[in-house]
């Protein structure tokens, strides 16, 4: 299940133990099945390190269940944990707490407290497995904590507005986490990380949240992973970050006024590599983000493509494909030192006499078009017009207003594989 | 059977009918005889419902055809046709003209008087001038009707179809029908006209037997005649 | 009425011009198909084509059509048939046959390419259906163009300024007053403007369907309420009835008055 080759997870020992079952610590381990008559603060605080608590079926209604030792918390089939009054469900302060197979619900919205399902404060080599947690104010919080597990879990709740609902996931001051393989929707944001460092976010599914399928704040050094962002009120934001890596991703349905794919602001550094971005209003919104690889990424049917705005320098743009989008590239600013090559543009109508797959003309992605818009947004509804095509010609054989430095040199033939 | 009471007929500002009354009462063939814009096409497309009358009214068996359509079933009508849809065939046309009306038909008869058999299956933008002018007066005289009216039938005939033409027109004129043809060629008239109806400048200028004009007007024949109506008119300056 | 309708389309299926149309556009389609394997790019290709063409065929068309027809419409005002009638089978005929011209020759390689089993089947349908739409609108306005026109040269003559100032001029217009009065709240005005251009209208609605992203990323509240909604679809495609409904309509007044 784990990834070996992962540079995040070093401590050699805690593999072993947690993946293997063996361990010195774990010999005299007990493991108890508990029913919904008991009451789990007496049990949770009578429990040796180490050991296993089993919920059996049934409805635990209980709130701030403090977990301070490691322990092992499973729940058997449709054992599900009640918010008493909605406050909290489990808090845990140790290191090498295991939560696994349980469904909590019934945290409630607060304005003073942010509320969650299972909070950890400050623990290491924690494991959140296979839980559903539905209608809950947060799903999971982490605060101060490092080297956890959060898999295949299902957080799902009913946000209408963002100042009333929480985050799925909710990491702040962390590293060395990994997320994998979750569904999360129905929150503010999917996933949220502010302060968080070195850490693998992969193969999860985020949608249906109002505010961004993830978030990153002041985070750097992560890798987000073939993930699937969909029909949120946007994909993702990358925020003032620094070192990200975002590969294989999905980015769909994001629609809306100001609605984005991605957003990158203020970060720099990063690779976007092998995602799809499909049917956005903008595929990426870039504000004054610099030393960025764009590469063989496929945009289809955006809106935008890309719009930069702020200064946006040293960025590498190759090898993509644009299908389709009503606008390729837009950027209110001045670029520079910015190099665009060997993309695919669906709509470079050049020719390849030379067959050597390239085109023999250059591609100029921003358009007249594109200008007015920003002068008049109402003119969209002029798009595809035949007057706009002349109009659009007749800038690109003499360009006046739009930028003379910004083309590909090298387009090619055909859609990048 | 038709009349016309005080009609008038203006184009923008040309006044082609000045208040036209005639009651075509008579059966048999009436020629109606006029130079050119006098306004003998118009009155008969008047009465045809093809030209919105400026004033006045006309009747049909004493009803008003104003606005009106059925009554054009006991009508049959040639009028100076080119071109019909290109892409149907003769048999088609038949076909939608008897579509369009019902009542006996008698195609088969014209088939055989012009000799049209073998182009019957053919698309009528590969006939010739003639043969679609032998169409059109087959598509219009196909119907058995009281009233025919024909606007030039001879023009584009060849001397043979045309004395069938003749022929066939002065056997219906027997068969106490009304018939009202416009034309240029006065032999045609002389030969086969009971009546003349003599249009100018938008005007009854005549009406009544061959025989009669020719004495009003003491010449021998239609042609000279005529050519005196006009002469005489212009040379008094009523023409204006 | 249905008789003359049919005949007329009977003729009007064999006629060279509307073999040659269908033919161009079978010809254009599996170029495309070939071309591109993006059936969305293949429809966005056609949309763009048609919205030009198809206004200016129907246009052309339908003046051409009414002059070559004129003599046969005087066969037939002498037949007992109304005007209304012969003037709404000729008519239906002749835009019956542009229709199915297009719908054979778009359709027909798109179908077999399986434009049925994909999620872009809807935008084909919207493609398809502006381009027979604007055919029918524009050849109803050719044949008032020719109704009013007894001077064949002069028809031709409207009818391509006609097409000229829909398909451009207006959206020239248009953009240059959008600029002029950029400082104002110019939403409604927008929609307004694009009611009066039944170009605009098709192209608009095709918009909703290719470049919906764009259309909601850019602008305020108004756009959204109205493109955002199935609501939004149906104004516009209630307008585009109208667009045939009302030229329709004024073609048989004017054929109720004339004098043929």
């Amino acid at each position: 299940m784990i990834n070996n080759s992962n540079p995040y997870f070093k401590p050699i020992q805690w593999i072993l133990i947690y993946w293997f079952g063996v361990g010195p610590i774990h010999l005299h381990a007990r493991v108890t099945l508990l029913n919904a008559e008991q009451d789990l603060h007496q049990i949770v605080e009578s429990a040796q390190p180490y050991d296993s608590l089993i919920l059996s079926q049934g409805i635990y209604t209980f709130e701030n269940i403090l977990i301070d030792k490691p322990l092992t918390l499973m729940g058997q089939e449709g054992a599900l944990l009640k918010s008493l009054n909605g406050d909290e469900i489990l808090l845990v302060t140790a290191d090498s707490v295991t939560i696994q197979g349980l469904t909590f619900t019934g945290v409630k919205t607060s304005y003073i407290k942010e509320r969650s399902a299972i909070r950890i404060d400050k623990g290491k080599y924690f494991e959140i497995k296979d839980n559903v947690i539905t209608n809950c104010f947060f799903g999971i919080y982490l605060e101060h904590v490092s080297h956890g597990v959060i898999y295949n879990n299902r957080i799902s709740g009913q946000a209408t507005t963002e100042a009333g609902s929480g985050n799925a996931i909710h990491a702040w001051y962390c590293s060395n986490i990994q997320i994998k393989g979750n569904e999360l929707k129905g929150h503010r944001d999917g996933i949220y990380f502010e302060f968080v460092d070195k850490s693998l976010i992969e193969e999860n599914l985020s949608f249906n949240n109002i505010r961004y399928g993830l978030h990153f704040m002041f985070s750097n050094d992560d890798i987000y992973r073939k993930n699937t962002f969909r029909d949120n009120g946007s994909g993702v934001a990358v925020m003032f970050s620094k070192e990200i890596k975002m590969i294989e991703n999905t980015f769909s349905h994001n629609w809306g006024g100001a609605s984005y794919g991605l957003l990158l602001k203020e970060i720099n550094d990063a690779s976007i590599i092998n995602n799809q971005f499909n049917q956005n209003t903008i595929g990426i919104f870039v504000e004054g983000s610099n030393r960025i690889t764009y590469s063989n990424n496929s945009f289809r049917r955006n809106g935008w493509a890309i719009k930069f705005s702020g200064g946006c320098s040293a960025n590498e743009i190759t090898n993509n494909n644009f299908l389709n989008n009503s606008l390729d590239l837009v950027v209110g600013t001045k670029l520079s030192d910015n190099e665009i090559h060997h993309n695919y543009w669906s709509e470079y109508t050049g020719y390849d006499l030379d067959k050597n797959n390239i085109g023999d003309v250059p591609h100029y992605p921003v358009k007249l078009f594109s200008y007015i818009l920003n002068q008049v947004p109402e003119a969209i509804v002029l798009m595809r017009s035949f007057f706009v095509y002349i109009v659009n010609f007749s800038e690109k054989v003499s360009p006046v207003f739009t930028p003379k430095e910004v083309f590909d040199p090298t387009p090619l033939m055909h859609e990048v594989q | 059977m038709i009349r016309f009471l005080n009609l008038e007929k203006r184009f923008g500002r040309n006044k082609v009918l000045k208040g036209i009354d005639l009651d075509l009462s008579q059966m048999g063939i009436t020629a109606v005889l006029g130079p050119n814009g006098s306004g003998k096409t118009t009155l008969l497309k008047c009465f045809l419902g093809m030209v919105i009358p400026t004033n006045g009214s006309i009747q049909f068996k004493n009803e008003s055809i104003l606005g009106r359509h059925l009554y054009r079933s006991e009508i049959s009508h040639v009028s100076q046709i080119v071109y019909f849809p290109e892409n149907l065939t003769p048999n088609e046309l038949i076909k939608m003209a008897k579509d369009l009306r019902p009542g006996t038909t008698r195609e088969k008869h014209f088939i055989e008087l012009f000799e049209l058999s073998s182009e019957m299956h053919k698309k009528m933008s590969t006939l010739s001038g003639g043969t679609r002018q032998k169409i059109n007066l087959l598509l219009g005289l196909m119907h058995d009707n009281k009233v025919i009216i024909l606007d030039e039938p001879s023009s584009g005939l060849d001397p043979v179809s045309f004395l069938n033409l003749k022929s066939f027109l002065k056997k219906e004129g027997k068969k106490n029908k009304q018939i009202l043809i416009t034309t240029h060629t006065m032999s045609f008239v002389e030969e086969i006209a009971d009546h003349i109806v003599f249009l100018l400048n938008g005007q009854i200028y005549f009406q009544g037997k061959l025989n009669d004009l020719l004495s009003q007007e003491n010449r021998k024949d239609l042609e000279s005649a005529i050519a005196n109506i006009i002469q005489q008119k212009k040379s008094t300056g009523l023409d204006a | 009425m249905l008789k003359i309708f049919k005949y007329t389309v009977y003729d009007l299926i064999r006629n060279r011009w509307l073999i040659f149309y269908t033919g161009f556009f079978l010809l254009l389609t599996i170029a495309l198909i070939f071309l591109s394997n993006d059936v969305s790019k293949v429809l966005i290709s056609l949309s763009n084509i048609t919205l030009m063409l198809t206004p200016l065929v129907g246009i052309l068309y339908g003046v051409m059509y009414y002059y070559n027809s004129e003599d046969y419409i005087r066969f037939l005002l002498s037949q007992p048939i109304s005007r209304t009638s012969i003037f709404s089978g000729i008519f239906g005929g002749m835009a019956t046959s542009l229709s199915l011209s297009l719908i054979v020759g778009l359709g027909t390689p798109l179908l077999i390419r399986g434009v049925l089993f994909v999620p872009e089947f809807i935008t084909f349908i919207i493609v398809l259906g502006m381009a027979v739409l604007l055919s029918i609108i524009f050849s109803s306005l050719a044949f008032i163009i020719a109704l009013y026109n007894s001077n064949r040269i002069k028809g031709f003559g409207v009818a391509i300024f006609t097409w000229l100032f829909f398909a451009v001029i207006y959206d020239g217009l248009f953009l240059l007053l959008l600029l002029i009065f950029k400082d104002y709240p110019l939403e409604n005005i927008t929609l307004g403007l694009t009611m009066f251009n039944p170009i605009d209208l098709a192209r608009i609605l095709t918009l909703m369907n290719l470049d919906i992203s764009a259309i909601m990323g850019y602008t305020g509240a108004v756009f959204k309420n109205f493109f955002g909604n199935p609501l939004g679809m149906m104004i516009i495609l209630i307008l585009l009835i109208c667009w045939i409904v009302l030229p329709f309509y004024w073609m048989l007044r004017k054929v109720n008055r004339k004098d043929f």
